[in-house]
């Protein structure tokens, strides 16, 4: 298949007409996973958005094998796949376990612990849309301070959401990657990169959801962009333990001035019953991170 | 010459499962179970089995390896019990339904809580309805041969076999047990032969969604709905049954020890008085049955190797003459009775068995099952039946307490 300018996979892997909502910011994330890691991948899904995406039986919108898994078992799910590839003597296969943050967070946490401190090899990749947004955005262990979601609905979200990157940094796995869909070609270029790596690989992906973050379809591009800009969500790697920025985060970081997180967080309905007091909390704990990133990539 | 070793009922799972070689294993500790954990371990690692080992962080994670790869066409294996059962739950239902020829050990033990670590029957029995073939071992030689020829037919229905034998009793008693050659196992074995791929050549999604009807396909092919495949999952235990009872005949004459298929029976041909349970227990019943024979009752017992599928015709017929039943189980359905007793009546309702049925709970946490226990049990139900006073009823065997 032809590449493109951006050295892209020009073929496609999700049909036309999935079933993922209008302006999913997942969609475009699984479009370009596939497009990176190409024809030998076998998918494992827990019950989740992707789980819809891929389509109701006997139809689906995506052309490469996928198993579906168990809501608590993706981690065991894929090294189940990576053991019977192996047994079965097929090394040219990618196993990829995409699986939504509470899937990863939550309920899934177990079995990815246990696949990485196996140093497994494969590809888990959490799609962060920080919310249950499946069932219809009930609070998970990712959803920011101060959302409302369906069972926060009062008074809003009390705590921080976990950082993920450091629970998986723990792990000592070889690779780990931060990727948005509103940054394509980085996203692209991460997964290229993850798929010629041995052992556990670890990418997590910011992903816009329209409908529980609240914004209109079309800015889905938008509001994953702004998430990049306020350092809400930064750009990373994180190889043999050695951090550094990518992509616009980087520019942000070298420029070291950044736009305060009020800019994304007025566009979603999600925070409208956000205090000052919340605002403040989570701009302290965005600068708190952030300040921490900086400082590891100049080291 | 024939291979006869002295070895706990572990011991020999663990060299049954490694005549079977399995593709992908995973296993996570737990008391009765550990040693077969332990030894397929050694095994791997010394090549002696050539497969892979995943040790992962729980039982539920060891089945959910499993089903991906048995669902990529891989041999597979796991041994576990009680809580670790229990854990299990969700992804047994899952193993099920995807109609993977998945294999496991389970050394019954009792549930918590209160803790136990010794045997009875209450994890098995509570996976009743996931939809897994259960087939009890009365001692260490059938440990051996149930695991080989729970492989055949796993692989021949397409459902996952859970092979229940006793903790402690059997799982750490020592026994004589002849070990079939890896040849002869071989012949009777062939591979796995998978029933879908995870081929990038032939792209599909598997396990998705199901609508409550059933839907065309791309090609305008009507396709099953969610019903339909359980349907299909219900036929493919009913026909378990002729298979189960056919390997244990072709078993027999390949290496000439016969399990009885779906049930084995003991002194039945003329036997008023009929004991059964499963597994251990009911192996014991026959030396109850033996002692009530010299006392002039026409004992006999009928053990239970398949509870799912529920032999209910072998059962029927091998009652046939009975006067009076008694169920020895080590399991009960809470607010109700023993759950082999609730399924025997079932079973023999309509087929002109109306022999009362006394229930007996038993052994359980590993509480002591004598003989002499049984007996005092028969000889009161005996006495009762000749007074009339002999219902349906559950007695609980060497337990004190309220009635």
């Amino acid at each position: 298949m032809q590449d493109n300018i951006f050295k892209v996979n020009e073929k496609e892997y999700i049909l036309p007409g999935s079933r993922a909502c209008q302006g999913c910011g997942l969609s475009i994330a699984y479009r370009f996973i596939l497009k990176a890691l190409r024809e030998n991948t076998i998918v494992s899904i827990p019950p989740s958005c992707l789980c819809v995406l891929h389509g109701l039986y006997p139809s689906t919108s995506v052309i490469v094998p996928a198993i579906n898994s168990a809501f608590a078992s993706n981690g065991a799910s894929a090294s189940g796949l990576v053991a019977a590839l192996k047994a079965l003597n097929r090394p040219d296969m990618t196993v990829l376990a995409l699986s939504g943050d509470g899937g990863t967070y939550d309920i899934g946490i177990q079995s990815l612990s246990g696949a990485a401190e196996r140093n497994t090899d494969f590809i888990f990749a959490c799609y962060d849309n920080e919310a249950y947004m499946n069932t219809g955005t009930q609070r998970s262990g990712s959803t920011p301070l101060g959302a409302v979601t369906t069972t926060t609905p009062v008074l809003t979200k009390q705590e921080h959401k976990k950082d993920f990157i450091r629970i998986m940094e723990a792990h000592n796995i070889p690779y780990i990657a931060t990727v948005s869909p509103a940054f394509p070609i980085d996203l692209y270029d991460k997964f290229v990169k993850a798929d010629r790596i041995k052992g556990t690989r670890y990418i997590h992906i910011d992903t816009p959801c329209p409908p529980g973050w609240g914004y209109p379809t079309k800015d889905t591009v938008k509001i994953g962009k702004m998430a990049v800009e306020t350092c809400m969500f930064p750009l990373l790697e994180i190889e043999d333990g050695k951090l550094r920025l990518t992509g616009r985060s980087k520019t942000l970081a070298e420029k070291g001035k950044k736009p305060p997180i009020i800019e994304y967080v007025e566009r979603q309905m999600r925070f409208r019953k956000m205090s000052i007091e919340q605002l403040n909390q989570l701009q302290a704990w965005v600068d708190r991170r952030w300040d921490d990133l900086v400082r590891r990539a100049g080291d | 010459m024939s291979d006869v070793r002295i070895i706990t009922g572990n011991e020999a799972a663990a060299l049954a499962v490694t005549l079977c070689e399995p593709q992908v294993l995973a296993a996570y500790p737990i008391t009765p179970q550990t040693k077969i954990a332990e030894l397929l371990s050694e095994y791997t690692e010394k090549g002696i089995l050539k497969a892979e080992y995943v040790r992962v962080e729980s039982e539920h994670s060891a089945l959910s390896v499993l089903i991906a790869a048995s669902t990529a066409g891989a041999r597979t294996f796991t041994a576990t019990c009680s809580n670790g059962l229990l854990y299990m739950h969700e992804q047994l239902h899952w193993a099920a339904g995807s109609r993977l020829p998945i294999v496991m050990c389970c050394v019954n033990r009792g549930v918590g809580a209160p803790w136990s670590i010794f045997n009875d029957q209450q994890d098995a029995m509570s996976q009743r309805d996931t939809g897994w073939i259960q087939l009890y071992c009365r001692d260490n030689q059938e440990i051996i041969d149930t695991v080989i020829q729970a492989y055949r037919i796993a692989e021949e229905v397409y459902v996952p076999v859970m092979v229940c034998y006793d903790g402690f009793i059997l799982s750490h008693t020592m026994m004589p047990v002849e070990v079939p050659k890896g040849e002869e196992v071989k012949g009777f074995l062939p591979p796995y032969r998978p029933h879908t791929f995870l081929d990038p050549e032939r792209p599909c999604t598997i396990n998705p969604v199901f609508f409550p009807w059933r839907r065309e396909n791309a090609e305008g092919v009507l396709c099953d709905g969610y019903m339909e495949m359980r349907r299909k999952l219900q036929n493919g235990l009913e026909r378990a049954k002729g298979v189960i009872a056919e390997t244990s005949r072709e078993y027999a004459e390949r290496f000439g020890r016969d399990c009885g298929g779906l049930i084995w029976t003991h002194r039945t041909e003329d036997a008023e008085f009929i004991m059964t349970g499963m597994g251990s227990i009911a192996a014991e019943t026959t030396l109850a049955a033996d002692l009530l024979r010299e006392e002039g009752v026409r004992a006999g017992v009928v053990g239970i190797r398949s509870y799912r599928p529920f032999p209910k015709e072998a059962l029927a017929q091998a009652m046939g003459g009975a006067k009076l039943i008694m169920v020895l189980e080590k399991c009960l359905s809470y607010g109700y009775e023993g759950g082999v007793a609730s399924d025997l009546k079932a079973a023999l309702y309509g087929t002109g068995v109306d022999a009362p049925v006394v229930g007996v709970i038993a052994g359980l946490g590993g509480r002591d099952v004598r003989i002499d226990d049984m007996l005092t049990a028969a000889r009161e139900s005996l006495e009762g039946l000749k007074s009339g006073q002999c219902g349906n009823r559950t007695l609980w065997l060497n337990c004190h307490g309220e009635e």
